[in-house]
């Protein structure tokens, strides 16, 4: 390692270091004027009550501040349970809000100052890291060492890591009060692109964004000589700074719903939720355009170009979970469970989640248009279960805090609904396939390995058969790593494509079927 | 099918191949597959990996473990002493013995070494066997130095890993270029050069004489025939490769180099086989072939034509298709199907084409008279075997390959056209005006080939 790299990597560290530090610096003191603002108008009147014991006090940690706040509320809505006076109970989380109101935090006075000392600093020191990688190396696959290295095969460094963006995702989606700093620091840029105050959605938006651009220039530096890669990198970053990030800030400016053109129901499985029709609805002509973009992809969109390109014209070209896995995940790949049984749980998985989703927007639908009572609960219900288990704790938790344990693919592979749609297509009825090159396979192993979404390619190569397979995600990357040149990604004519009787070119006496 | 019991020596791509096959049209025989090496069956072309650490030797298992046991093919790891053909015997290691109707040998190959003096110093090895790689980390463990002699695949290849791991390598070649006893001048010294690129100090036309000892038993140095000496910490030994039969010797079995079989893989004495690296024909199988087949793909298509002798009613000789084989030079692949000897033959003309990188390249070998295409050489570049199949067997002539070139190629999407490059300049050298069929615009969007 260069000296520069080396110190590239020190400031990460320091930057992230300083980043996880912020939550806890700082005084909290709660305001009447803060519940005001902060508080819907039908709880001001309780909640300036309950809260009157922490008026004027200060705390010097946020962990106090969150405790007692949190403390006066469950007491407050325990005793109405109790009473089962259900409408009075106050079930929205105001500690966020509350939190980030009530912070009196030197972040506050000079928040940009903070962000470059943590985020950027990282980001400086990240790109010194990566930009000299392998210079002056001739081009070809870089995997040596993978699997001695501590970070890359589960090691002690892989769990920490681990750990550590588990433990973010358990704040962010269930704790936010928690990292109120955080959100304060990004409240600028937030202001500047969108004219609103960040939510802790923005931090992570940024966050997730940032992350896929710097990793991205990573994979440049790793796949170098690659095409495919590099296109493919470049594309997923595209879509993420365009269409996930800055597209839905403007759309925000300009007074019109959040919407991310590039994202796909069930994927996005709030798209046919009341509050977002109803946005889009009332939206004029820009909603509508919303409206019928979304249901001509799910409807015209992901069959066609399937049909035409594989599964891999979203999931590693231009899907955000993709493109945080193909870029952030990428040093993971390796880590998926490539056994026959992992394949077995992936598929009742993967399809589970699906009927899921497809249940839950049924009934949603019906809702909405017949606004039948039960049916609303029922609504409700499947919401709050789809979202905390399969939204947040599935997709996030376990989808991106597991890279280092179990690979960059876990969502993608066992959770993602519109990944099992796609992947029906693609089996079913597409010209996508991973030729197999004859007899030129020597059992290696390098492509099942590295291969993110656990398929033992080389069961298929090594007995000359095409991968028809309805979980690749058309990475490329098997195909990359091979040494022999056996496998190529190509789109073609369906007769031939599906062969479950291969023969493997080169033998005359006797021709196999495997 | 009677029930009969089928013993197979060694796991290796023959014998497994082999066992596979039998148990696909027999479901009754008994096979048991008996190895020293490892339990399960890996990829041996897949030991350089692990030791760069790319995979873990659970991945260069093509199979997972369940399977042996649903396929009920019985696993043994042992080692065979001897074999009592008499008696039908196997006595293993340990003493057990073990009883067969038929028995397959596929033992493989080890490490051919010469008589130089201080060959059996510390730190002097071969590769072939998993043992062999355990040893070679072990001895490689935080080395700065070390020599590799031999230029052939696994040389280079030893070479790489070393590298890998920050070794300064210095490798002897007997050749005055890489691997040119197979290779063509100009593809050898394509590969020359990239060897130099990683750093690697190669020294061409150069000859081990001695291997120095530090006193304590352990290599110091080496000494080439031109008096120079290099000091270093590891030397590995990769002058070929050589049956692996001494248990073998002193029997009634025909031995040569390999086990003597004809193309049945028949040997000298009833229901006893070979196959793979150990067996050695004592007829040619066909033309340019070797009668000793030291590669992965014939170790498998000698498994799957002996599975199909032994468990069907019509028996065939062992009849290879157009050859093929592959390999990696460090970051370069290479690719070479049909016929491409090292030097031009009489009756053959060649067209040789390097793109200015030096790092892709490919040769065509055609003959003089009817223009019929012989066989080529890919550096850098994917080849479809499967074309190449069919414009060899079919005896295209060599204008109908390059215009075709553009469907032949294997390389991932993306990847510079050089078909077109080698059109023109083959058209140029040749006075011809051979052209690529059209491909709409349509057909490009879609990014299909047909
Ligand atoms: C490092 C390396 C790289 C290679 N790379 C390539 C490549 O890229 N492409 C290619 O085509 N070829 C390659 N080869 C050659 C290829 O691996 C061999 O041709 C092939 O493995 C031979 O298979 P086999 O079944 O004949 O024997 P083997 O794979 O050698 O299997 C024989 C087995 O029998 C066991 N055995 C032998 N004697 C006994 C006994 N007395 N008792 C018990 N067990 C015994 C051995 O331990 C061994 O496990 C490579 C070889 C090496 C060493
Ligand atoms: S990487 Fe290539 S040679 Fe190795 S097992 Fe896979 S397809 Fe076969
Ligand atoms: S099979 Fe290949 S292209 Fe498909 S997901 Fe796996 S590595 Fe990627």
């Amino acid at each position: 390692m260069k000296k520069l790299q080396v110190l590239g990597l020190g400031l990460f560290i320091v930057g992230l270091s300083i980043f996880s530090y912020l939550p806890f610096i700082g005084q909290y003191q709660l305001e009447e004027t803060m519940v005001e603002a902060e508080v819907k108008s039908e709880h001001q009147e309780v909640m300036l009550s309950i809260l009157r014991p922490m008026f004027g006090e200060t705390y010097q940690i946020n962990f106090q501040f969150i405790s007692d706040l949190n403390r006066l509320i469950d007491a407050h809505n325990d005793d109405l349970k109790i009473r089962e006076a259900w409408d009075e109970v106050i079930w929205d989380d105001y500690s966020f809000p509350l939190t980030k109101a009530a912070a009196n935090t030197p972040i506050s006075d000079y928040p940009l100052a903070y962000f470059s000392l943590s985020v950027l600093l990282a980001i400086f020191g990240a790109m010194l890291y990566i930009v000299p990688l392998y210079r002056g190396e001739p081009e070809g696959i870089k995997n040596n060492g993978i699997y001695f290295s501590s970070m890359k095969s589960r090691g002690l460094l892989g769990i920490i890591t681990g750990t550590y963006l588990i433990l973010f995702y358990v704040l962010l989606y269930w704790f936010p009060a928690y990292i109120a700093n955080l959100v304060i620091m990004v409240d600028p840029l937030s202001k500047a692109l969108s004219g609103q105050e960040a939510s802790q959605w923005f931090l992570y938006g940024l966050l997730y964004t940032l992350a896929i651009l710097v990793m991205g220039i990573r994979m440049f530096r790793k796949y170098k000589g690659n095409m495919y890669q590099t296109i493919r990198t470049a594309s997923v970053m595209f879509f993420q700074l365009a269409f996930a990030f800055l597209i839905p800030e403007i759309l925000i400016l300009l007074n019109k719903p959040w919407h991310d053109f590039k994202n796909i129901w069930p994927l996005d499985y709030s798209f046919f939720y009341d509050y977002r029709l109803e946005g889009m609805v009332s939206s004029g002509a820009l909603g509508m355009f919303m409206l019928v973009w979304g249901i001509v992809l799910i409807v015209i969109g992901v069959p066609l170009l399937t049909y035409f390109y594989g599964k891999r014209w979203y999931c590693s070209w231009v899907c955000g979970c993709g493109g945080l896995a193909e870029t952030l995940g990428d040093p993971y790949r390796q880590l998926s469970d490539k056994t026959l049984k992992a394949w077995k749980v992936e598929r009742y998985l993967v399809h589970g989640v699906l009927v899921f989703a497809v249940l839950m927007t049924a009934v949603t639908l019906a809702n909405y248009f017949m606004e039948f009572g039960l049916l609303g609960q029922a609504t409700n219900q499947l919401h709050s279960i789809y979202g905390f288990a399969i939204g947040a704790a599935f997709a996030g938790v376990v989808g991106t805090g597991f890279y280092p344990l179990m690979g960059n693919r876990v969502w993608c592979r066992f959770g993602c609904p519109l990944a099992a749609y796609l992947g029906i297509v693609q089996r079913f009825k597409s010209r996508f396939r991973i030729t197999t090159n004859g007899g030129q396979c020597i059992s290696c192993g390098n492509c099942s390995t590295y291969c993110e979404m656990g398929i033992d390619v080389r069961w298929y190569a090594q007995r000359g058969q095409n991968i028809v397979r309805a979980s690749c995600v058309g990475c490329g990357v098997c195909s990359a790593v091979c040494p022999r040149g056996v496998l190529k990604l190509e789109n073609g004519t369906e007769d031939g494509r599906i062969n479950d009787m291969p023969i493997i070119i080169g033998n005359k006496s006797v021709q196999v079927k495997s | 099918m009677s029930k009969r019991k089928i013993v197979i020596i060694g796991n290796g791509i023959s014998g497994i191949t082999c066992a596979r096959n039998i148990r696909k049209n027999d479901e009754q025989a008994d096979i048991l597959v008996i190895s020293g090496e490892t339990k399960y069956f890996y990829s041996r072309t897949a030991l350089m990996y692990i030791y760069m650490g790319h995979m873990k030797f659970e991945h260069t298992k093509p199979y997972e473990d369940w399977f042996w046991e649903k396929n009920r093919i019985d696993l043994l790891q042992a080692w065979i002493e001897l074999v009592d053909f008499q008696q039908k015997k196997l006595i293993c290691h340990n003493g057990d013995t073990i009883h067969y109707d038929h028995l397959i040998l596929a033992t493989g190959s080890k490490p051919a070494i010469l008589d130089w003096p201080g060959k059996q110093l510390n730190g002097v090895q071969g590769l072939y066997s998993y043992q062999d790689l355990e040893l070679m980390a072990e001895k490689t463990k935080g080395i700065k130095s070390a020599v590799v002699v031999g230029g052939g695949l696994i040389g280079i290849e030893m070479a790489e890993m070393l590298a890998s791991r920050k070794i300064h390598v210095t490798f002897i070649v007997r050749e005055s270029n890489f691997w040119d006893n197979v290779l063509p001048k100009e593809e050898a010294m394509l590969i020359n050069k990239h060897i130099r690129e990683h750093g690697i100090d190669l020294r061409l036309s150069t000859e081990l004489d001695e291997i120095l000892d530090d006193g304590k038993g352990n290599v110091k140095a080496i000494r080439t025939k031109n008096g120079d000496t290099v000091s270093c910490e590891f030397v590995g030994i990769t002058i070929g490769v050589i049956p692996n039969i001494d248990f073998l010797r002193d029997t009634d079995l025909e031995l040569g180099k390999g086990i003597l079989v004809d193309t049945y893989f028949r040997t000298n004495l009833a229901n006893v086989y070979a196959i793979g690296d150990c067996a050695e024909f004592r007829d040619s199988i066909g033309e340019n072939r070797k009668k000793i087949e030291q590669v992965w793909y014939t170790g498998r298509m000698h498994g799957e034509s002996l599975a199909h002798n032994l468990s069907s009613a019509r028996v065939m000789p062992y009849q290879p298709g157009v050859w093929f084989n592959s390999a990696k030079f460090f970051d370069i692949e290479y690719q070479t199907y049909g016929n491409v000897p090292p030097q031009i033959e009489e009756d053959s003309e060649t067209f040789y084409w390097e793109d200015k990188s030096g790092k892709v390249a490919i040769r065509f070998n055609y003959l003089k008279h009817s223009e019929c295409f012989q066989g080529v050489n890919a550096f850098g570049w994917r080849l479809r075997h499967e074309f190449f199949d069919r414009a060899i067997s079919e005896k295209w002539t060599i204008d109908r390959v390059i215009g075709q070139l553009d469907k032949s190629s294997f390389n991932p999407e993306f990847y510079k056209p050089y078909h077109r490059l080698v059109l023109d300049a083959y058209n140029k050298t040749r006075g011809k005006a051979v052209k690529f069929r059209k491909t709409s615009f349509f057909h490009k969007l879609i990014g299909s080939r047909a």
